[in-house]
């Protein structure tokens, strides 16, 4: 088929090249990296344009969530190459003398990024930092679901990088199924598709990478949860409230993997919760929401009628708190608010991905540590508290990718941190240093002098031979000199 | 009356142990200093009363892992940056959970107690499989373990295809194998049912370059210690074959000759100094790679075999064809092949047009070689000048592991503990320094403000605030 030859040609090009050893060369990586900087500034119009059409994205929502984070991503890169590049070295105990060790990181080759709708730029090219950053070739899959941004992405890399070491392959399902076919270096996917359910796409990736030895990073979803304490009644209470709407219906509207998908509440503060958020969505939508400019659209109709469906279920409608709105021609949903739908419910067993928000009441706030444990593993957990022994427990007896205290979603944005899953929610982790190290491999270098020579390495063997390993394997010096002269007696006889 | 038959190994039961393994994980005893201590010292105290039977290099894993556990176990504190400001920062290491090693039969006890340091050490819950091929030992692990350790959370389970068939449907949080790429692949496909991560420790065809005007003598001694005196080239780091230039070989040959005389005799088959053919089918295995017709006429030294003992001779051949059998498959046993180009810098091609191996060897003493092979070889690790002896010697400091169809992840000493550990992000903020520019409604002046703090330009911001545009 055309599609599959070309794509094959194509691959056989990009692993050309990385023979060559060009991609290996520091000046090549950092000419890529500012090809990319250059790329976000001189087409940040047409970004702009493009999520707009794609997922009615305000620019100053892409600018703080895609477009500034890779600006930010790439300088970091830039900054740090050297180093990342540089070998590490590695003590040895002396009776490795003499020797040197370090660990070199190479690159691991041709890599292959799947990405995702939501966030169409930043999981597209955050990740591609690092593969570049590590020196491989790289193919691109940005999703189809946001056609207009896949569109300007394939353009762009086009006119701004190396066309011979990095390609965009644009497409659906069939296409991703002949790249996931091919023979990768490393895959790195990030999976959003909710109606396979996000990790069900993630099994069929990793399956398919089974069949090279590949090694994949997952970077998967889940349900995001919020413990509120009650910090509603101190002078926090704005902030809390801001970041909370800010985690959920201010990042595409809800549809973010990292977006907080339910709030756990002590039941006697759920009333003045709600009667907080309704305000402050009033101030940061106004009045009519659909109208502010300030909020995302759904996706796709497939997408918007999950989302409706989700409210179907008459107990979970008669939950309903605040919104429940909706407008299909113009993939509209109204900031919704629930109260304790059935935990039964698919609005409470599947990730929301959209800008409904339960709240689950409970007697007492340190209950949510059990509520959290007893379900799948989340990429982040999100706490506003100011109880530190509450926030112990919370790091120490629950897991999940992160655990974000006191704000949402600026975790994204730490250079410092690992950004990744557990369990269900994925494996693998990227951003800063950690982009560069999940596509590369730290290869273990020893260098050995040809001057000292530990003659009972070699055979034939005998106990003295045997003794001396059990000094040397204890780095018992002293242990080793006093039996080699003799003045120490081997423990066991070997021939028993 | 015949004795009952051991309990069956089926889904009932794996399913009954992963009930019980996960029960005393969320008890969370396991994440506890003092678990993670006693055991490790549980299996030092077994170490020293069974010296004998246990590897001093466990001893060694346990006593680091003890020596560190507490560095290993505390959380890194990590800067953060203006974009962020005002908060702090950590990364949490945590156990996975429920774990599984399976294990390989050239270092049983190794092989299986090494991982299971790691998993230990990390506060994870361990099933470890040890292989049925080196079926003494692994009825030794079963019963060692099961007296010192933890048995509600640190179980062995033995067995061959069906009982591993059983562990691999269950849900794990990690698994590590130990193995050959055929199982690895079925490994890995079976993670992938439940989303596992895996280390994949495979093998592959470790190459070794000779380079001329080297100490012949001390290469020989150590490629001969690598090969042979390493199980008897049953090892994923045995150097697997040697590549040099057609002028250096007889040389080469010749010592090694020498030196294979000077460890082991004249009588090489028979010396008890080599271990033999772990099992019949890889004696067989082994001998259809001599008879091959492309390769038996170019056996230089060796060849003789005793099957009744499972032994083969220390076997050289020479100028072997690139597309012989033996040169197709990981070899792992006591035959090394030795090819011949013209310039040594012709290796290169050679390997790179090959599976990355697990370790690859080069001995010379030209610099520019040495730094040209380190670039440009990519293999798990790399040894100038020696083989095999970063397993050995840089036990805690090196990661041990492959890279392409050699593996996949890697361990010893702290990566062993980073290896069982998801490494948590946790981001504490301050509600102090809120900046109004991240919420909506969104407006130009907000757009630049975030322009300059993602950008981490401080005037930037400062101008932003007050309105100015920095022109």
């Amino acid at each position: 088929m055309e599609v599959e030859g070309d794509l094959e040609a194509g691959l056989d090009e990009l692993r050309a090249t990385y023979s060559t050893g060009k991609t290996k060369e520091a000046a090549w990586r950092r000419s890529q990296l500012r090809g990319l900087l250059t790329l976000l500034e001189e087409k940040e119009g047409d970004i702009f344009k493009a999520l707009k059409q794609d997922l009615g994205k305000h620019p100053v929502e892409a600018y703080r969530d895609e477009i500034g984070t890779l600006v930010k991503s790439v300088n970091y890169a830039l900054g740090n190459l050297k180093k990342w590049m540089a070998s590490k070295k590695a003590e040895l105990p002396i009776a490795a003398f003499p020797s040197t060790a370090e660990i070199l990181p190479e690159p691991l080759g041709l890599v292959l990024i799947i990405s995702s709708w939501n966030f169409p730029f930043g999981l597209s090219l955050e990740p591609f930092i690092g593969a570049i950053a590590a020196g491989n070739v790289v193919v691109l899959k940005p999703s189809e679901l946001a056609p207009a941004c896949s569109s300007v992405l394939a353009k762009a890399v086009h006119a701004y990088l190396d066309n011979k070491a990095v390609k965009v392959i644009e497409g659906g399902i069939s296409v991703s199924e002949k790249l996931l076919q091919q023979k990768w270096d490393k895959i790195f996917f990030t999976g959003l598709d909710v109606f396979i359910c996000s990790a069900k796409v993630g099994r069929v990736v990793m399956t398919a990478a089974a069949k090279h030895l590949t090694p994949v990073t997952l970077e998967l979803g889940g349900k995001c949860p919020a413990v509120v304490d009650s910090l509603f009644n101190t002078r926090y209470k704005q902030v809390v409230i801001k970041r909370i709407l800010a985690g959920k219906f201010g990042t595409c509207a809800g549809q973010a993997c990292i977006g907080i998908d339910y709030i756990l509440a002590e039941t006697k503060y759920t009333s003045t919760l709600v009667e907080q958020l309704k305000v402050w969505i009033k101030k940061m939508f106004g009045e009519n929401p659909k109208e502010s400019n300030s909020i995302a659209r759904i996706v796709s109709k497939q997408h918007f009628l999950r989302l409706k469906n989700l409210l179907d279920d008459p107990m979970v409608k008669a939950s309903i708190v605040h919104g429940g709105s909706f407008d299909e021609d113009n993939l509209f949903i109204e900031p919704t608010i629930l109260v304790d739908p059935p935990l039964e419910a698919e609005i409470m067993t599947e990730e929301i991905f959209g800008p409904l928000l339960p709240i689950i009441t409970l007697e007492n706030i340190e209950d949510s540590i059990q509520f959290i444990k007893s379900r799948p593993k989340a990429l982040t957990i999100y706490a506003f508290s100011n109880n530190e022994r509450f926030k112990r427990r919370m790091i120490s007896e629950t897991s999940s990718g992160c655990v974000t205290f006191n704000d949402t979603i600026i975790q994204y944005a730490a250079d410092t941190l690992p950004f990744g899953g557990v369990g269900e929610s994925g494996f693998g982790r990227y951003h800063g240093k950690f982009s560069f190290e999940a596509f590369s491999h730290e290869k273990a270098v020893l260098r050995r002098s040809f001057l000292t020579d530990f003659w009972f390495r070699y055979p034939p063997w005998n106990d003295h031979k045997l003794q001396l390993f059990r000094s040397a394997y204890k780095f018992d010096y002293l242990g080793v000199v006093l039996t080699a002269l003799g003045l120490k007696n081997s423990k066991q006889d070997s021939s028993k | 009356m015949a004795t009952e038959k051991k309990e069956v190994f089926n889904a009932e039961a794996g399913a009954a142990m992963m009930k019980e393994l996960r029960s005393a994980f969320a008890s969370g005893k396991t994440k506890t200093h003092q678990w993670r201590v006693t055991q490790l010292q549980s299996l030092l105290r077994l170490a020293e009363d069974h010296e004998k039977d246990i590897i001093a290099m466990m001893k060694a894993s346990c006593k680091l892992a003890l020596k560190e556990l507490n560095h290993w176990m505390t959380s890194e504190k990590v800067k953060t940056s203006i974009t962020t400001f005002p908060s702090s920062a950590e990364i949490v290491s945590e156990p996975l959970g429920v774990v599984l090693v399976i294990s390989a039969w050239n270092y049983p006890f190794l092989l299986s107690l090494d991982p299971v340091i790691g998993a230990i050490a990390a506060g994870n819950a361990v099933v470890l499989k040890p292989s049925e091929i080196a079926a003494t030992t692994s009825s030794l692990l079963a019963k060692y373990l099961g007296e010192y350790l933890d048995s509600s959370a640190i179980k062995v389970i033995e067995g061959a295809v069906p009982e591993t068939s059983v562990l691999l449907e269950q849900k794990w949080d990690k698994i590590f194998y130990t193995g050959n790429g055929k199982v690895g692949r079925v490994v890995l496909a079976a993670a992938a049912k439940h989303l596992t991560p895996v280390v994949l420790e495979l093998g592959g065809k470790s190459p070794v370059i000779v380079d001329s005007n080297i100490n012949l003598q001390v290469a020989t001694r150590r490629i001969i210690a690598g090969k042979w005196g390493g199980n008897n080239g049953q090892a994923c780091v045995s150097p697997d074959y040697i590549i040099t230039t057609k002028d250096y070989a007889p040389k080469l040959v010749d010592a090694l000759k020498t030196e294979l005389k000077n460890f082991y005799g004249d009588d090489q088959l028979n010396s008890k100094d080599l271990s033999r053919i772990v099992s019949s089918n890889h004696f067989a295995r082994l001998t259809k790679l001599l008879d091959d017709d492309k390769v038996s006429g170019k056996i230089v030294h060796g060849g003789q075999r005793d099957e009744s003992n499972l032994k083969i001779a220390p076997t050289i051949l020479l100028d072997v064809p690139e597309d012989s059998l033996i040169m197709t498959e990981e070899i792992f046993g006591p035959l090394l092949p030795i090819l011949t180009v013209d310039r040594v810098e012709d290796s290169y091609k050679i390997i790179s047009s090959r599976s990355k191996p697990l370790a690859a060897y080069l001995f010379t003493n030209n610099k520019k070689l040495k730094e040209e092979f380190v670039r440009n070889v990519s293999a798990g690790g790399l040894v100038t000048n020696d083989t095999t002896l970063h397993v050995i010697l840089a036990v805690h400091t090196l990661p041990f592991g492959g890279v392409g169809e050699s593996g996949m992840g890697a361990y010893h000493g702290k990566f062993s503990f980073d290896a069982f550990s998801h490494k948590k992000a946790v981001l504490h903020r301050s509600f102090a320094g809120d900046a109004p520019a991240r919420y909506p409604p969104y407006t130009p002046g907000k757009l630049r403000f975030l322009k300059a703090l993602l950008n981490g330009s401080i005037l930037g911001v400062i101008c932003a605030l007050f309105g100015w545009s920095k022109a």
